[in-house]
């Protein structure tokens, strides 16, 4: 056996990582190593976000984080032969990972730790910049944090977009025995992974985040309220927090300040409409996760009835950088009333699929072309849905306009959580259409009549429309439906299913005209078509 | 409806830790179906008396949630991600080739209780669809062999 010599490499635990193989890749670079007589620490982190790389492995020499992807357990051998020479010759090494075109252009406030610090690591989160918020803020007025995040123009970054510090401001100015805070990890949105990132790669950024908030509203309890199908960010988020209360971020005295904040974390049971903040708030309480209606906004009367702020991962993950960085900063970043930075996700049918961290200004084009590199096969870029389920079906010629608030919603789009999903020609729009309905159906909470009839009589008209039945007469019954759902519904769920589907009829009006059965997408409904 | 008093004592170990707690009802229930594998009948009395709530407040909740299921499911159960991104990426075709070769509907169960294939609307996988989930197991880039490989590897542990 030759000589023992230390080396350290980074693999993701990051579930696309770990979906696409970085466990095989970690088990079998222990067992090379072993073999080898290499004294090898693996530290698994999160993902860079680049994810058509993943398994991307990570190897530090000078300083500098070099980066060899998409990693197969068969390529281990290799690399380490490479580390054990101290060359960094591999046919998939990349080079330095942060010169990487991609990474390098994007402004990381949110993510700047994702991908490179031990997520579970509290020295590693302090070595990085962690804690100094919190630190600051212990010292601060909950005012005068509350005016900071107002100031910065924070908006709700789970897809309503709501000015964070309003909500602050409400929840701190409504005098209560008892307040909450509540974070909302039910990212149910397709297409859309950044809590889920965020949460595996670096948690103690929302632990931080939400602390911080406790102390700016005068709440000692928070929840993180995650979705179970995060297995990965369950565990690694219980760790980090079991982790802060050892480390004094959590419990009685916060960083010493003489200050409570507890922080549970309660996994949902399988139902969208829990990302709905009112649907949550029952879900949280041990009940259906049925919408309340509003009033009572959750800031007055929330969890148990007690003054609440419900905010998305992201909203939460930005408070640490406006607090330290001051709202200014983060207010000069963006464009108009959409400040600060979005981590887009793209996804679906695209070349380089991944988190995109950027100032809002950027155009939807340059993501899914310049940024995500087109499509996967090479076909032309047909449509985008943008904000999840509830968002809209763009034609290829309105990817010009700016992905913020205002220029989208003056389409009638929105951001939402900045999930941005590429279809390529082949792609039928009365077919996504029909599965705005389905998944409506499938999601609805039942509370409400446009919603729970609604999403049903969508269906059934879309197959007439299929079907060529009437289908002037349709069309017609069909935009009455959808303006009855926007109009009648109690939440988001009823009243802006019909986004996708009104934005798929104007913009793509030629999968509304030709019926008859259609031979390039695969039949879906499992109820209807034999397999 | 099954009461077996044993049964049901059976339960209240299981649901009792939760009474008292934030959202406890639901987390008992996960308890209880991650002992048993699925929610028997009784949970229902069972949990109602632990919370002192109505039984049908229970059915209720258990009703609800997808993630509750109150008869077994197979040994194996397959999820394939049923949502957008994953559609732009084929899931469509996918599913109808995992239910050929599985020779079983979306929705259904083995008769041998070996599989069970289901749809799950989204796993956070956008950037890698098709996704599954096999056990608990993750899969990007999901083919139908690979899903077999995978219901192969959870059948042998």
């Amino acid at each position: 056996m030759t000589t023992l010599s230390r080396h350290t490499i980074h693999i993701p635990l990051d579930s696309v990582a770990v979906a696409l193989g970085a466990d095989e890749v970690a088990r079998a670079a222990a067992h090379e190593a072993a073999a080898r007589g290499i004294e090898l620490t693996i530290v698994r982190t999160g993902s860079r976000g680049m994810h058509w790389l993943e398994p991307l492995v990570e190897i530090e020499r000078g300083g500098v984080r070099h980066g060899f992807g998409p990693i197969e357990a068969a390529d281990v051998p290799l690399l380490l032969d490479a580390l054990a020479a101290g060359t960094m010759a591999h046919r998939k090494s990349l080079g330095a990972i942060e010169e990487i075109p991609y990474f390098r252009a994007q402004t990381r406030l949110t993510f700047n730790r994702c991908g490179v610090v031990d997520p579970l690591s509290i020295d590693d989160y302090r070595a990085h910049g962690g804690l100094e918020a919190l630190e600051k803020a212990v010292a601060l007025t909950g005012a005068s944090i509350c005016d900071a995040i107002m100031m910065s123009g924070l908006r709700g970054r789970g897809g309503a977009g709501f000015p964070a510090g309003i909500k602050w401001k409400t929840v701190a100015a409504t005098d209560a025995d008892q307040k909450y805070i509540v974070c909302n990890a039910d990212e149910g949105d397709s297409g859309t992974f950044a809590d889920r990132m965020i949460m595996e790669g670096d948690p103690f950024l929302l632990i931080e985040g939400m602390a911080i908030a406790g102390l700016a509203v005068g709440a000692s309890e928070g929840y993180i309220y995650l979705r179970s199908e995060y297995p990965v960010a369950a565990r690694v988020m219980s760790e980090a927090i079991a982790g802060a209360y050892r480390g004094g971020l959590l419990g009685a005295d916060v960083l010493r300040s003489g200050r409570r904040f507890d922080l549970e974390l309660f996994i949902g049971a399988g139902a969208y409409i829990c990302g709905e903040e009112t649907s949550l708030l029952n879900s949280l309480e041990g009940r259906r996760g049925e919408v309340r209606a509003k009033p009572p906004l959750p800031a007055i009367e929330g969890l148990f009835g007690k003054p609440t702020l419900v905010q998305n991962v992201l909203t939460f993950c930005a408070v640490p950088t406006i607090i330290e960085d001051g709202a200014a900063r983060y207010r000069n970043l963006g464009v108009g009333k959409s400040t600060g930075t979005m981590p887009f996700q793209i996804s679906g049918n695209v070349k380089y699929a991944g988190l995109y961290e950027t100032a809002f200004g950027v155009t939807l084009r340059d993501l899914v072309e310049k940024i995500g590199g087109g499509t996967q096969n090479g076909r032309p870029v047909h449509a985008i849905q943008i904000g999840g389920p509830l968002g809209a079906y763009l034609p290829n010629a309105l990817l010009d306009l700016t992905a913020d608030y205002e220029t989208l919603a003056a389409i009638g789009a929105g951001v939402g959580h900045g999930g941005i999903i590429v279809f390529d020609n082949t792609v039928d729009l009365l077919e996504q259409a029909r599965y705005a309905f389905e998944f409506c159906a499938e999601e609805s909470c039942g509370k409400c009549t446009p919603c729970r009839i609604g999403a049903v009589r969508g269906v059934e008209i879309i197959d007439r429309i299929r079907n060529g039945e009437a289908q002037a007469s349709n069309l017609e019954t069909l935009s009455d439906l959808c303006e009855l759902m926007v109009d009648g519904s109690l939440c988001a769920m009823g009243g802006m299913t019909p986004i996708p589907v009104q934005s798929a009829v104007k913009y793509f009006p030629d999968a509304f005209a030709k019926p008859g059965p259609r031979p390039k997408v695969a039949a879906k409904a499992g109820a209807e078509t034999a397999p | 409806m099954n009461t077996d008093p044993t049964d049901q004592s059976a339960l209240t170990p299981v649901i009792q830790p939760w009474v008292g707690r934030t959202g406890g009802l639901i987390t008992a229930l996960r308890a209880v179906q991650a002992k048993i594998g699925f929610l028997p009948p009784e949970t229902e009395a069972a949990a109602a008396s632990a919370f002192n709530l109505s039984r049908a407040e229970v059915k209720g909740v258990i009703s609800f949630y997808s993630d509750f299921h109150r008869a077994p499911q197979g040994r194996t159960v397959i999820r394939l991600c049923a949502a957008e991104a994953c559609q732009a990426q084929g899931c469509r075709s996918l599913e109808a080739e995992v239910e050929r070769r599985f020779a079983l509907k979306t929705g259904m169960t083995s008769v041998s209780r070996d599989v069970t294939l289901e749809r799950v609307y989204c796993l956070g996988l956008c950037s890698a669809g098709p996704a599954a989930m096999v056990g608990g197991r993750l899969i990007g880039k999901a083919t139908s062999e690979k899903i077999a490989r995978a219901v192969e590897l959870q059948g042998a542990s």
